[in-house]
């Protein structure tokens, strides 16, 4: 007999969002339990994925650190995709060499190049000695990597081969203490080099710490450490544009200079980001997703606590139906406190959130702890639909109570 | 043309194994206007007619007119529409939505309808007024006395106008002072031409109507107008 064509349930919108209201606050505990859990869920996934974004955008600041338009060159050659066990035997890698980098350099879309070379020695000033990060490069360098000086210069240019040294600020104040470190002779090993600079604090990049490390002509720390090696050669395309044909050009031209072996690896800064990019956004998609594990458990605690609410309701039910209640009219009802509740507890759970985030931004500054956008909408989003979704099945029980049955509860 | 026409109405319960016969070839013609008592003992079916008069439960044969028109192929919507229009209950236990006050425990059939705030607002307080109630418009039924509240039930069961007011037992709870003052409420209405038809075990309150009617073992077996 249902389902025959009858005019649209006359209830008015706002009177049933009204009486779903006064439903909800007329039990307290149980509407309390309910959008706390609830808010948990939100909450849940508001801190998780604020966290995964923040790591994120701390990766990439770091790398931005390195300035933008770089390309890196690496000895040896890890990209490639066939591995013969005859390149294993024959192919020995050529060292990259300050050459190299001189020859980069003069390529038309690369605005300079820094050739690094990296060792480790212990430094001694007036018997005071400590272990140190030793950087052989160019006055380049400090160009590319942003670096600023706070005492005296960095690396002369018209002498490379000057014993030298430009000093971070921790190793400053470690070694020389309250005095002046510009112009004092440092021994580094068994070499003497006088130092003109000490470097800005500067923190933490690209595996460094740029604030212990000794930085002097590459020259001369070949010299040191008795090899013609490069750990890397940094090279700053023109433009951003220019990033890609740079990287092509840096490859053919080590190529022929190595005897046509590709045994460098050239990456651009860009590959390196997208990579760090990708696996925390999936890191960050990861957490949101096992973070909505608790909505759908509070979706599940939604459908418990309105069951029970239909069955306290029975006689209730009953009467609306003899008051000439449509089944549609009483399954609105039940919903509409079922979305209310998951709302509310969903707002609820975005302020939590959010202070949850302020908070670990005021306790590791260096994470930018800030759930993206989307993970906001997605989750208010999930908690009504899940609220709506669990609060179906009792909605309908309740609209399909045997009016007769439903009046002799009470 | 009777307002209400039952025409060899049945009602089985099926309890378990063996078929119970609430209701057995029941047929009964009410006008409007009219005064009606249901009597019997309990199980003679009374509440189970009272429940089909009301659309709250189908008949199993037979056919029920209610202003001329057959309810026993109504969709429930429909049902629920006439209920809605046409029909008020007055319950034994009052059935007030605990936690409303007095005003929106009246205005949850207007709600139901449709009806404007503002036009409701009317309707319901001058109901207050007329049922002595406005002072207690603000009140939730546990703060009500058991005449006030029955007295908010029927202000809700009359504030759509309807033209039958079923009530069961309407005063079953009450002590016999206020059970008086509520009959004496509902004849009122009845005297302004509402239909009333009232259950009752109560022998004396039975015998205030013009018409009885005796139910037992779901038959029809007294009829009298007085």
């Amino acid at each position: 007999m249902r389902g025959r064509v009858t005019a649209r349930a006359p209830v008015k919108a706002s009177d049933t969002l009204h009486f779903a209201l006064r439903a909800a606050t007329a039990y307290p505990l149980r509407t309390t339990l309910m959008m706390l859990a609830m808010a948990i869920g939100v909450a849940a996934v508001v801190v998780l994925t604020a966290l995964g974004e923040g790591a994120r955008r701390y990766v990439i600041n770091e790398f931005s650190a390195l300035g933008s338009n770089l390309v890196i060159v690496l000895p040896g050659r890890s990209q490639t995709g066939g591995f013969s066990p005859i390149n294993a035997i024959t192919n020995t890698p050529r060292d990259l060499t300050l050459e190299d980098a001189q020859a980069l350099a003069r390529l038309p879309m690369v605005k300079r190049t820094a050739p690094i070379a990296v060792g480790t020695s212990e430094a001694v000033w007036r018997g005071r000695l400590r272990d140190v990060t030793i950087v052989g490069t160019t006055p380049d360098y400090a160009r590319m990597r942003r670096l600023e000086i706070a005492q005296g210069r960095f690396l002369p240019e018209e002498a490379p081969h000057a014993a030298v040294a430009v000093i971070g600020a921790k190793l400053q104040s470690e070694l020389f203490g309250a005095e002046p470190a510009v112009g004092q002779i440092l021994r580094l090993g068994d070499r003497r080099v006088r130092v003109v600079g000490v470097l800005a604090p500067f923190g933490q990049g690209l595996g460094m710490n740029v604030d212990e490390i000794v930085i002097i002509p590459a020259a001369v720390a070949q010299a040191m450490f008795n090899s013609n090696t490069l750990f890397r050669i940094l090279i700053e395309a023109s433009e951003r544009e220019a990033l890609g044909a740079a990287k092509t050009a840096a490859e053919a031209l080590l190529k022929m200079r190595h005897d046509g072996e590709e045994d460098v690896t050239v990456i651009t800064q860009d590959a390196v980001l997208t990579t760090f990019d990708r696996i925390l956004s999936a890191l960050t998609y990861g957490v949101a997703a096992i973070a909505a594990v608790s909505l759908a458990v509070a979706g599940i605690l939604v459908m418990n606590v309105m069951l029970v609410a239909v069955t306290q309701r029975t006689a209730e039910i009953g009467l609306l139906k003899a008051l000439g209640a449509e089944s549609r009219t009483i399954r609105r009802a039940f919903l509409a406190e079922a979305a209310l509740l998951s709302l509310v507890g969903a707002v609820a759970g975005f302020l939590l959130g959010e202070m949850g985030a302020w908070a670990l931004r005021s306790f590791l500054p260096m994470l930018p702890a800030q759930a993206p956008i989307w993970a906001i909408v997605a989750s208010l989003f999930t908690a009504l639909a899940t609220g709506l979704t669990f609060g179906m099945l009792p909605a309908r029980r309740a609209a399909q109570l045997d009016p007769v049955t439903a009046l002799m509860r009470h | 043309m009777a307002l209400i026409e039952l025409v060899g109405v049945c009602r089985r319960f099926r309890l378990g194994e063996s078929e119970v016969m609430a209701l057995a070839d029941v047929d009964l013609a009410i006008d409007a206007g009219e005064y009606v008592s249901i009597m019997g003992p309990s199980g003679s079916g009374k509440s189970t007619l009272l429940n089909i008069l009301g659309l709250l439960d189908r008949p199993t044969a037979g056919s029920y007119r209610l202003a001329g028109k057959d309810t026993t192929t109504l969709g429930e919507d429909e049902q629920a529409q006439i209920r809605r229009q046409t029909i008020g209950f007055v319950f034994q236990s009052f059935h007030l939505v605990p936690r409303l006050s007095a005003f929106e425990n009246i205005a949850l059939p207007l709600a139901l309808a449709g009806v404007p705030a503002d036009e409701r607002k009317a309707r319901v307080e001058a109901a207050l007024a007329a049922f002595g109630l406005s002072e207690r418009a603000h009140h939730r039924p546990d703060q009500l006395s058991g005449g006030q509240r029955q007295r908010v039930a029927i202000a809700r069961a009359t504030i759509m106008r309807p033209a039958v007011i079923l009530a069961d037992e309407p005063t079953g709870n009450l002590d016999s002072a206020t059970g008086a003052d509520v009959v004496r409420l509902l004849e009122s209405l009845n005297a302004q031409g509402v239909t009333l038809i009232m259950v009752t075990h109560d022998p004396a309150l039975g015998q205030r109507a013009r018409r009885r009617i005796r139910m037992q073992d779901g038959r029809k077996i007294g009829d009298e107008v007085r």
